[in-house]
């Protein structure tokens, strides 16, 4: 994972070194700050020579303007690193999200991925600045800081190595500790947001059954199990400043103790006793700093596994490297097709199905809720792979055309479909970089689309809001069915797309498809059997199986499973109202 | 140097990067709020604090001046004497040891405290906060997007952390340690003292200086991480659709941009913020040089009455006076940010709850001879207590049911009206569909009979009592709600069962959902009745959500029930059995069904069609599609 992480620091390399290079420097300045100040005292004051004042003097100014200029550059640069560090990240993410399958998407979710390269990242670009920073500051200036107590005075230096061994390892304790209940504590809170998150969405539910005090007394319990915990991990980090300020006096009296002696003796002066006193300071505080470190990146550290998984994950599609780009036709052929989901239940989805669609057909797919319906279609565009059985569009294998090109051939109107921030136009050329406005209308006008873009206030350049909520269900799908058409497919795929429509534009647009794209393989998926009444043939689907494929009034007489559908729809369970599936939307 | 390591560290479960913008907020008042708040509940820990506070930089003050008593009063004189003593200096060290001793307990101390002052504060505002959000209105949900209320569980109670925790106790700190060291400071060498106050204003300036332009930087920072937030969610959720239309090249492209914008923006941010640092302790060094030149002239000149070991104490007190001036300058981020966090928090505080002025209650009753009589156990039978103007003995009137809209008008705002003039009237055991398209007012009006929303003009009367007089709990718990989206909890399935009814025991939850059809399905799943849902019943399909709802509302078992049913693409198959769940519970009570089947509205007592907020057409099926009006034209899906 580290490794991982690192070489997304690239360009940024020479700024990630220079950094800790320019602190220690300044660290040396620093550290040896106190050594000078030791001889203005005992060299000039003490000695009643104000010519060494002035140079002493003069020297720690010289000293201490470099060290600013050291402390500067590196803060420069460690911004530097770390800020390109992290946009580094996002697009490592970004740009292998990019090459993601589909089962590669439902693997991670989508707001898994959206908390990986927003939340996580911001934890790591912290967490690297703070390593450029302090991780080198802090044992370099304790380093420094003994070997200059070293230089100084040997014997006393005993005290500090005591000091910092002993210091460690409380330290080294109670960060431990400390770390173990802050997991607690992280998972604890979100517990509690869970608990917020369930009542604000389910207001409706809470306020109907009256249950206000049901929700209060659950909310308090989590609440005050994240209080607790809380207070457990902070009273143990607590500990912390009271342990470091008696290691602290503890040497400074000892320091005053012996160093008393020592100066009597003659072995010692005052200055470099006062300066021992600045270093006890400065190395006690430098062991503090590296126990916050350690627990600040093991904290990050869970950030940066779930980072470099994405960035690492190898997408279980890819577009062969001398991929075929010509599709012939809009042919589709199922050699005994067998298909389940990776990470699934290991059941097939799909079983053992054999079709041969010629092109140009309408084809109707129909079949209860994980029959399996997505699922077959997906297979064409290589949205997946099938897990057995090859399935061939044109005449070859999909696996042997190159992605784009199949993926172009192939336009598939999902049943999630997404519009995107801009104006319709932009939308629209999501099919095609450099249609036309009157191509974009065209496509509109077969996907019934183009009246109600043109009452919008500013017709094709009205601006679609995020996830297009401003336009209702029916006219996004009718949208995205333009979008789709405008790539001229060799195949047109609607998934369940015209749900939100209601009858009389659901008919028109099939009719309008019929008519003016006869040349075009469509496939088309529906709840409603008026939908696929008219096609040319029905795929009938029942857990994964192809139990019928023929024309509609076969099937009425053949297939049990369709006559039963049949009955059902036209018997009472007909919607009523269909167009209402955008009603939440306009609440919303 | 922080205390808390985890102070400026990850808020847990928030949302990096919230944009926070500080513009038109009287900070001082909500601060003032915020304090008086902590203060009431914690007088005497603060008061602790306090004194902690003043001993630890009394004591941490003794151990600088130390210094200057271990050269001048012992190191000096021992030095020149001929056979050196160290009793005494013992005996001193002892004394210091223990004054240090009571610093360091003191210290421990003050974090103790605070740290129960600032997580009970953060209990006390998020049970505060959660048990006023219970008494709000439906209408503040709807109007506020969910995201800003969750967040300020999270991130907006975060900022007070460490306003509280850190930023109160470190100005009073720095308040004591200020005077305390300035008085020192002044009675050992008024012209430095002065040197000294100079030094410490330049400080001050540089920090105030720079927090400022780093602020409009880092204001620019969050407003660019907003964009790349928003960019992200936007494009994961459609990735689908990116890849379909093999759209990733320009994706990165467009990603590639605004990626490089925040990082440019993030850098000049950190820039800035990295130089206060360096800039800081060097102003120190200078501050010191200074001093240690000028009281060298002093000394050696003869000037003033200045011994060596004054000296030296007063080049450390000088860095103790610096060091809190350009502590406190740091601070006012966080302050800032915990204004705009608190501000947000007294915000969801100070709205207006729900409103009930009923008095009539819901009560079991039984029949004693031609009175009603109320029980404390459940009998099945419900009575409404209308208690008397004069505190007499109430009257008591039997739950049948019977619910009246008479000449209803609505709006959710006062410049649109949404309902005009409706007037419906069902009998007990009736059942009333609506019918008609998108905003035509039919889940408005269910809304209206529970009470989440008021109606402007008009009444609405249940079994004759004005449901205004009704007290709101009694008159939600007359009526069992199943919505159309489905809302189930964390918890067992038997839990969300017995969420309609908290008494109820296992067995009614079994024959709840026996009676609406859910028995066969909750048994098939791996733990049964004690499978575990997580994440809104995620693990379960649309229309075993639906009818676990459907059990809910059967296990509270009310006289009148509102049903919304589901349109969202379940086959033809569940939506029978869901159907057959909801058929089930409807017998033998007055139901407000919101139709989307043709199957229920067809043996419906009464059929509304509704278009933009009026009451078009009504009557039984049969009249209806004689009548050849919109009901038949949406039933038949032909125009007339």
């Amino acid at each position: 994972m580290i490794n991982t992480l690192l070489k997304q620091v690239k360009q940024y390399r020479t700024a990630a070194l220079l950094s800790p290079l320019f602190i220690m420097l300044e660290v040396v300045l620093d550290v040896l700050i106190p050594y000078v100040t030791a001889s203005l005292i005992d060299k000039g004051i003490n000695a009643g020579h104000m010519g060494n004042v002035y140079i002493y003097g003069a020297t720690m100014l010289g000293m201490a303007f470099l060290s600013m200029l050291m402390g500067i550059l590196a803060g420069q640069y460690s911004s530097y690193a770390s800020s390109g560090f992290a946009c580094n990240l996002r697009d490592a993410m970004y740009r292998n999200i990019q090459t993601f399958a589909f089962s590669d998407i439902d693997k991670y979710s989508t707001s898994g991925l959206v908390t990986r390269m927003t939340t996580d990242v911001t934890n790591l670009q912290n967490a690297f600045q703070m390593i450029l920073r302090i991780t080198v500051r802090a044992p370099f200036t304790l380093l420094f800081s003994i070997v200059m107590c070293i230089v100084i005075s040997p014997r006393l230096s005993l005290i500090f190595v005591v000091a910092t061994v002993v210091l460690g390892i409380i330290l080294g304790v109670i960060i431990s500790k400390v770390a173990k209940t802050f997991a607690k504590v992280f998972k604890q809170y979100d517990e509690l947001n869970n608990a917020v998150q369930e009542n604000v969405t389910g207001i409706r539910v809470v306020k109907a059954f009256v249950r206000e005090e049901h929700e209060k007394s659950k909310f308090g319990t989590a609440a005050q199990g994240l209080y607790k915990l809380y207070v457990k991990a902070e009273s143990l980090m607590a500990l912390n400043s009271p342990v470091m300020n008696m290691v602290v006096y503890g040497c400074i009296i000892a320091i005053s103790w012996w160093g008393a002696h020592y100066v009597v003796g003659g072995q010692l002066t005052t200055g470099q006793l006062t300066s021992l006193f600045t270093y006890v300071m400065s190395i006690l505080m430098s062991l503090m700093m590296l126990s916050m470190i350690f627990v600040q990146v093991t904290m990050s550290a869970a950030s940066g596994e779930r980072v470099a998984q994405v960035i690492n994950e190898i997408p279980d599609i890819v577009s062969p490297a001398d991929g075929v780009t010509e599709i012939r036709d809009g042919s589709i052929d199922m050699n005994h097709v067998s298909f389940a989901y990776k990470g699934g239940s290991g059941e097939y989805a799909l079983h053992d199905i054999s079709a041969h669609i010629a092109s140009g057909e309408t084809i109707g797919v129909i079949g209860g809720t994980g029959s399996g319906k997505s699922s077959l279609i997906n297979l064409v565009s290589r949205l997946y792979d099938a897990s057995r059985g090859s399935v061939m569009v044109g005449g070859r294998n999909v696996r042997a055309y190159d992605l784009t090109a199949l993926r172009n051939a192939v336009a598939v109107v999902l049943q999630q479909n997404v519009l995107f921030g801009g104006t319709v136009i932009d939308n629209l050329r999501w099919g095609n970089e450099d249609a036309t406005l009157e191509q974009c209308r065209e496509a509109c006008r077969l996907a019934c689309a183009d009246d109600f873009i043109m009452q919008m206030p500013q017709g094709y350049d009205t601006r679609i809001e995020q996830g297009g909520t401003n336009v209702s269900g029916g006219q996004r799908q009718r949208l995205c069915i333009a979008r789709a058409l405008l790539k001229q497919p060799r195949v047109l795929v609607l998934d369940d797309s015209t749900s939100a429509c209601d009858n009389a534009t659901d008919a028109q647009i099939r009719a309008n498809l019929r008519h003016q794209a006869p040349e075009v393989t469509k496939l088309i998926i529906a709840q409603r059997i008026s939908s696929i009444k008219e096609c040319d043939r029905i795929m009938v689907l029942s857990e994964g199986r192809l139990s019928g494929f023929d024309t509609h009034d076969n099937l009425l007489r053949n297939n049990k499973i369709y006559q039963e559908i049949c009955a059902l729809q036209e018997e009472d369970a007909g919607d009523f109202d269909a167009p209402e599936s955008t009603r939440k939307e306009v609440e919303a | 140097m922080s205390r808390n390591p985890f102070s400026t560290s990850r808020t847990p479960g928030g949302r990096a990067g919230a944009y926070v913008d500080t513009t038109g907020i009287n900070k001082g008042a909500v601060l003032w709020r915020l304090t008086k708040l902590v203060m009431k509940h914690y007088k005497f820990s603060f008061l602790a604090v306090a004194l902690c506070i003043v001993v630890t930089s009394v004591t941490t003050l003794a151990s600088t001046l130390f210094t200057r008593t271990l050269i001048d009063d012992y190191i000096v004189p021992l030095t020149q004497a001929d056979n050196p003593q160290f009793a005494s200096l013992a005996q001193t060290l002892f004394t210091l040891a223990l004054i240090l001793m009571l610093g360091v307990v003191c210290s421990y101390l003050h974090s103790r405290l605070m740290i129960n002052v600032t997580q009970g504060t953060m209990l006390r505002l998020r049970t505060g906060m959660f048990d006023h959000m219970q008494s709000l209105p439906i209408s503040y949900f709807d109007s506020h997007p969910h995201g800003t209320v969750m967040s300020a569980y999270t991130n907006d109670v975060d900022t007070l952390r460490q306003m509280i925790n850190q930023s109160l106790p470190q100005a009073f700190n720095s308040l004591i340690t200020i005077s305390i060291t300035f008085a020192s400071m002044v009675a050992l060498s008024v012209p430095l003292t002065l040197v000294s106050i100079v030094m410490a204003g330049v400080m001050a300036f540089s920090t105030t200086w720079l927090g400022k332009r780093s602020r409009s930087h880092f204001k620019n920072q969050q407003q660019k991480l907003a964009e790349v937030n928003s960019f992200i969610e936007e494009m994961m959720t459609g990735q689908k659709v990116v890849k379909v239309f093999c759209h990733e090249k320009q994706a990165m492209e467009q990603f590639g941009r605004i990626n490089e914008e925040l990082r440019s923006s993030t850098y000049q941010a950190n820039r800035i913020a990295n130089i206060v640092m360096p800039v800081n302790g060097n102003l120190s060094h200078l501050s010191y040089v200074l001093i240690g030149v000028i009281g060298a002239m002093l000394i050696l000149g003869g000037h003033v009455d200045l011994s060596l070991g004054t000296l030296v104490a007063f080049l450390t007190l000088n860095k103790s006076f610096a060091r809190p001036i350009a502590n406190v300058s740091q601070q006012v981020n966080s302050v800032l940010n915990a204004s705009v966090g608190a501000e947000r928090i007294f915000r969801l505080l100070d709205e207006e709850p729900e409103s009930d002025n009923g008095t009539v209650t819901l009560v079991n009753a039984e029949q004693e001879g031609d009175r009603l009589v109320p029980v404390k156990a459940r009998t099945g039978k419900w009575a409404w207590c209308i208690p008397t103007r004069d505190g007499g003995e109430p009257t008591y009137v039997k739950v049948d049911g019977g619910v009246k809209l008479d000449m209803v008008d609505f709006g959710y705002n006062k410049e649109k009206q949404v309902l005009f003039d409706i007037n419906i009237d069902a009998m007990p055991d009736q059942k009333i569909a609506f019918v008609g398209g998108t905003g035509a007012g039919k889940t408005t009006i269910t809304n209206l009979i529970n009470r989440f929303y008021d109606i402007q003009d008009g009444r609405i009367t249940y079994d004759g009592i004005s449901i205004t007089d009704i007290s709101k709990p009694h008159l939600r718990r007359s009526l069992g709600m199943v919505l159309q989206e489905t809302h189930l909890f964390t918890g067992s399935v038997m839990d969300n069962i017995r969420y309609g009814r908290l008494d109820a025991t296992n067995q009614d939850c079994i024959e709840a959902a026996k009676l609406v059809n859910a028995d066969g399905f909750i048994r098939r799943l791996a733990d049964g009745y004690n499978t575990i849902l997580s994440g809104d019943g995620g693990n379960l399909s649309q229309g075993e959500r639906q009818l676990l709802a459907i059990a809910r509302a059967a296990v509270a078992d009310p006289p009148v029930l509102i049903l919304d049913e589901a349109t969202s693409s379940i086959d033809t198959r569940t939506e029978r059995a869901v159907q057959k769940g909801m058929d089930s519970l409807m017998r033998g009570r007055t139901t407000f069904v919101i139709a989307h089947r043709l199957s229920t509205v067809r043996n419906a007592d009464c059929i509304i069609v509704l278009e933009r907020g009026h009451i078009i057409e009504y009557g039984t099926h049969d009249k209806l599609l004689a009548m050849k009006g919109k009901y038949y034209q949406l039933y038949t899906g032909h125009d007339i």
